[in-house]
């Protein structure tokens, strides 16, 4: 019980000090997650808008799988991810594992599912009527998406919040393509990991609640955008 | 209100973070090396690798992870080196045609520790009595089952005592994590379990030296632990970086080297004993 409350304790020391392995943990962590959610925006959300707004045939059966892909387990995007760029691997030449590149390929993987879904959703929900009235102006589809995107912006918002939080949490992409190497590829979470496996269980409590602080500052700073 | 303005704020934000990231990543001569659980948790690596860095030049990382993985990282040409502890599965990855040069650099052994009541009486005994009577009590052993070096030797032991692998028994519990975890079920279920020294001293550390679980079984030679350094073969893996990880081999295998293993102490006792060849 005692390391909870020491742990506290210790997460607030490790904030407020300068301790070089904490910093470039959280330095790896925001590095792929930033990196890992602007790819997965740039593509997830043309993805989800095609998938919203308009039909095809086998729509329902596309969004079954992107729902499904919701579930992936992050230790199988690792091991697909270190299939791909392990040196005997197809893109074993540029040097990506082990490298918070390599880890940020991993959760744009594993992000793109939930911004695309969130996003067919939001835009499956936009009144018929808006599309219309665009059509009836005259719009462009280089408009309609803009317009339609921009109508549900805070829909998108949410959606990025979701895959943020996932991509900030892993712990199986991070180990198995990063390495946990101290000062390069270890990030928060396999640093709390590492110290559990450790039985440093207080570290792992302090660690907590650095990532907890990180989501949070992530969160005030969104709910800046939202406001008037 | 979200406006567009304060929209390309946010991604001019992003993308200083992005270059930041970019800016900071170095160059020069580097090694990439996979090794266990052990030498790393015990901080044996914190406290060695600074000095072959500044000495040779050459920025040396690692990944900590069992044996069986580090193996399978060399023979994917993952890593440039390996530091591991599994002897015969060492030879075999050199007959394989996946290792060239192996160095033993260090040792400790391996010790069977348990609750200071001992329920099944195996203090003092040799090794293949102590699992015999652990399997005819019952009692609880905890095992790595994660197929890293420590966990191939126990096998091992459980083959040598003429025991069959307890995989299916109810008292034979399997982890699937690294050694101090393992020890800290093992303290939790009050059952026996068996580790390197080295680690066991990290626990005593850890627990103030109160450390509910005790060294029951020791001094067996079959116990003994030994480290060693494998290159990879250039024949199999053309790209990895022999030369420096020939470098780093014979730096751990120098005088300097083994004399910091050897001062390396936690609780004023020896982690690993330093024995190069």
């Amino acid at each position: 019980m005692d390391y909870l409350i020491s742990g506290f304790v210790k997460g607030l020391g490790l904030l407020i000090s300068k301790d070089a392995s904490t910093w470039s943990a959280v330095g790896a962590t925001l590095q792929a997650s930033t990196a890992s959610m602007a790819v997965s925006l740039a593509a997830g959300l043309p993805c989800g808008f095609l998938l919203g707004y308009y039909d095809f045939p086998w729509k329902r059966a596309l969004r079954t799988v992107v729902d499904t892909l919701l579930a992936l387990p992050t230790v199988c995007v690792g091991l697909l991810i270190y299939a791909l760029i392990s040196s005997r691997g197809p893109f074993g030449a540029y040097d990506l594992l082990f490298t918070v590149s390599g880890i940020a390929a991993g959760q744009a993987i594993l992000a793109f599912p939930i911004v695309t879904a969130i996003t067919a959703s939001i835009i499956e929900s936009i009144d018929a009527n808006l599309k219309l009235t665009l059509v009836s102006l005259g719009a462009g589809k280089k408009d309609i998406l803009a317009t339609c995107l921009w109508e549900v912006r805070y829909g998108i918002l949410a959606a990025a919040v979701t895959a943020y939080g996932r991509v900030l949490t892993e712990v199986g992409i991070s180990m198995m393509v990063g390495g946990n190497i101290k000062y390069h590829t270890r990030t928060i979470t396999t640093a709390i990991a590492l110290e559990t496996n450790k039985g440093m269980f207080a570290d792992g409590i302090a660690l907590g609640l650095v990532l907890m602080t990180i989501a949070l500052a992530v969160n005030v700073s969104l709910a800046f955008l939202r406001k008037r | 209100m979200l406006t567009k303005k304060r929209v390309s704020v946010l991604a001019a934000g992003l993308c200083l973070m992005m270059m930041a990231g970019v800016a900071l990543a170095g160059s020069g001569k580097s090694l990439m090396m996979a090794t266990t659980t052990s030498t790393d948790n015990t901080g044996l690596l914190d406290e060695l690798i600074p000095h072959f860095e500044k000495e040779t030049g050459i920025a040396l990382k690692w990944t900590a992870t069992g044996t069986g993985k580090a193996l399978k990282l060399g023979q994917n040409c993952d890593v440039d080196v390996l530091l591991v502890h599994a002897p015969p599965a060492e030879k075999a990855y050199i007959k394989n045609g996946f290792g060239k040069d192996r160095r033993q650099i260090m040792y400790n052994d391996f010790v069977i520790i348990g609750p200071k009541a001992d329920p099944a009486g195996i203090t003092g005994k040799d090794i293949s009595a102590a699992l015999t009577a652990i399997k005819a009590r019952g009692e609880r052993f905890i095992s790595r089952g994660d197929d890293s070096g420590t966990n191939k030797k126990e096998k091992l032991l459980w083959k040598s005592a003429g025991i069959p692998l307890p995989d299916q028994e109810a008292w034979y519990v399997q982890t699937g994590q690294g050694m101090l975890a393992t020890i800290n079920v093992a303290q939790e279920k009050k059952g026996y379990t068996m580790t390197d020294r080295g680690t066991y001293i990290k626990y005593q550390d850890q627990q103030g030296g109160h450390a509910p679980l005790t060294v029951l079984v020791e001094g067996d030679a079959i116990l003994l632990n030994q480290y060693a350094v494998l290159t990879l073969d250039p024949k199999n893996c053309p790209h990895a970086k022999y030369e420096l990880a020939k470098t780093f081999s014979d730096w751990m295998a120098s005088d300097s080297a083994q004399k910091k293993i050897s001062e390396f102490r936690l609780l004023g006792q020896k982690l690993f004993i330093p024995n190069a060849n």
